[in-house]
């Protein structure tokens, strides 16, 4: 596909964000390998950890064939600011709650733009989508098993205030990205980020009135895929251990 | 005298490499080989991961590339996603293999999950439905949608008590 140079900047812009999304979560999450609340969990949660990770790697891998880079040299050697997840990810895992909260507003934001994804024009990209929505129909099964279980349960509040806390930096998902217009234009996306976050934000707010919970307004941070946070300074040191401390190392 | 293409020949090599995870099924009842074409020196084989995360496709490469190594002058083994890897692509000889080593076969998929629907039901409604690979019963109950490898699943027996694992339907 033969792409006008204003597109082919989007669309990595596109992927970047999207895979770092994948990676951030799925190295937060990971962290809950050992010491989850039940052995189901850490199982659930470490299998989840890995479909994240291993989505990220694909995605990785089409910036790097997009780009003419390594898939590993993006993902390992940027510093800390050149990520480009969204606010939401930036927190540290937290409690349970926390990260049942941050769970289930990112699936429902992930399918809504997964779909959206599946019927671009740039065939890698929609292909994956495709083949990726099997997988994270799993995931949103699970947190919404999860949701409903903490609402009914003494964790209710906390899981209210953990919504709470979630809820601005998640609409950092649908932040407008660099060169949006020209993704629309070539059909590499199919709709708007605005149109999406709002698809989103029915779809969650409908779930959550089951529950008799609420979340109110909120706006798009235009800063929410740039800003970062001592917690992400803290992880990206971790992830980054192996490849900083012999260059070129393969594991 | 039944005379073979090359890539008959390459095919039935193929169902001589076992799966890394679960050694019981080959590459080609799970259906994860989609094509194998011959282009001059060169022997292409597109391979469907069965998960996008699973750690299982280096090795499967590896072991692909070696066996087909004396087939031709260069073998490649392209990872793809052209189309995605579904559980309705294990063929009846793979899920009697999974059966016999104490798996129980993923559900027959078909419609679901349709493109436009977002709602997980269709896999809801398939879940609790797994039989018993020991004694074939369908009073199972379901543990855990995820198991110790991304495309497994853990159920529980309730007539033979015993755990088992179901292949993922995906």
């Amino acid at each position: 596909m033969n792409l006008e140079v204003e597109a082919r900047v989007a669309l990595a812009e596109l992927l970047l964000s999207l895979a770092d999304d994948e990676f951030v979560i799925g190295f937060w999450d990971s962290e809950w390998t050992g010491i989850a609340p039940m052995l189901e969990e850490d199982v659930a949660m470490s299998s989840i950890s890995q479909d994240e990770i291993g989505h990220a790697r694909a995605l990785y891998g089409l910036l790097a064939e997009l780009t003419d880079a390594d898939a590993d040299a993006i993902a390992f050697g940027r510093p800390a600011t050149d990520f480009r997840h969204a606010a939401l990810m930036n927190h540290a895992r937290g409690d349970w709650a926390f990260t049942i909260a941050r769970r289930f507003l990112y699936e429902w934001a992930d399918a809504v733009r997964l779909l959206a994804i599946t019927g671009s024009s740039y065939e890698p990209l929609a292909n994956l989508a495709a083949k990726m929505r099997r997988e994270e129909s799993y995931h949103r099964m699970h947190i919404d098993a999860w949701l409903r279980r903490l609402a009914a349960s003494d964790a209710r509040d906390r899981l209210e205030a953990a919504l709470q806390r979630a809820w601005p930096d998640a609409q950092a998902i649908f932040s407008p990205l660099l060169g949006e217009a020209a993704l629309l234009s070539s059909g590499i996306l199919t709709r708007p980020f605005d149109e999406l976050r709002a698809e989103w934000r029915d779809r969650v707010q409908s779930i959550l009135a089951e529950q008799h919970l609420a979340l109110p307004d909120a706006s798009v941070p235009s800063d929410g895929r740039t800003r970062r946070t001592d917690d992400f300074e803290w992880l990206h040191g971790q992830f980054t251990l192996v490849a900083t401390s012999e260059e070129g190392a393969t594991w | 005298m039944v005379i073979q293409t090359r890539e008959q020949v390459v095919w039935a090599a193929l169902a001589e490499v076992a799966d890394p995870e679960i050694p019981t099924i080959s590459v080609v009842d799970l259906g994860v080989i989609r094509s194998v074409a011959f282009d001059g020196p060169r022997l292409t084989v597109e391979l469907l991961p069965t998960f996008v995360g699973c750690p299982a496709v280096d090795v499967m490469q590896h072991d692909i590339g070696k066996r087909l190594r004396d087939f031709a002058d260069e073998v490649v083994v392209e990872v793809s996603f052209a189309e995605p890897w579904t559980s309705d692509r294990i063929t009846p000889e793979g899920r009697a293999r999974l059966r016999s080593s104490g798996f129980a076969p993923p559900v027959a998929i078909q419609a679901a999950p349709a493109a436009s629907a977002f709602e997980a039901d269709d896999l809801l409604s398939m879940l609790p439905i797994a039989t018993c690979p020991y004694c074939g019963s369908r009073n199972t109950t379901l543990e855990n949608p995820f198991g110790p490898t991304l495309c497994r699943a853990i159920y529980h027996c309730a007539d033979c008590r015993q755990p088992f694992e179901q292949f993922k339907s995906v």
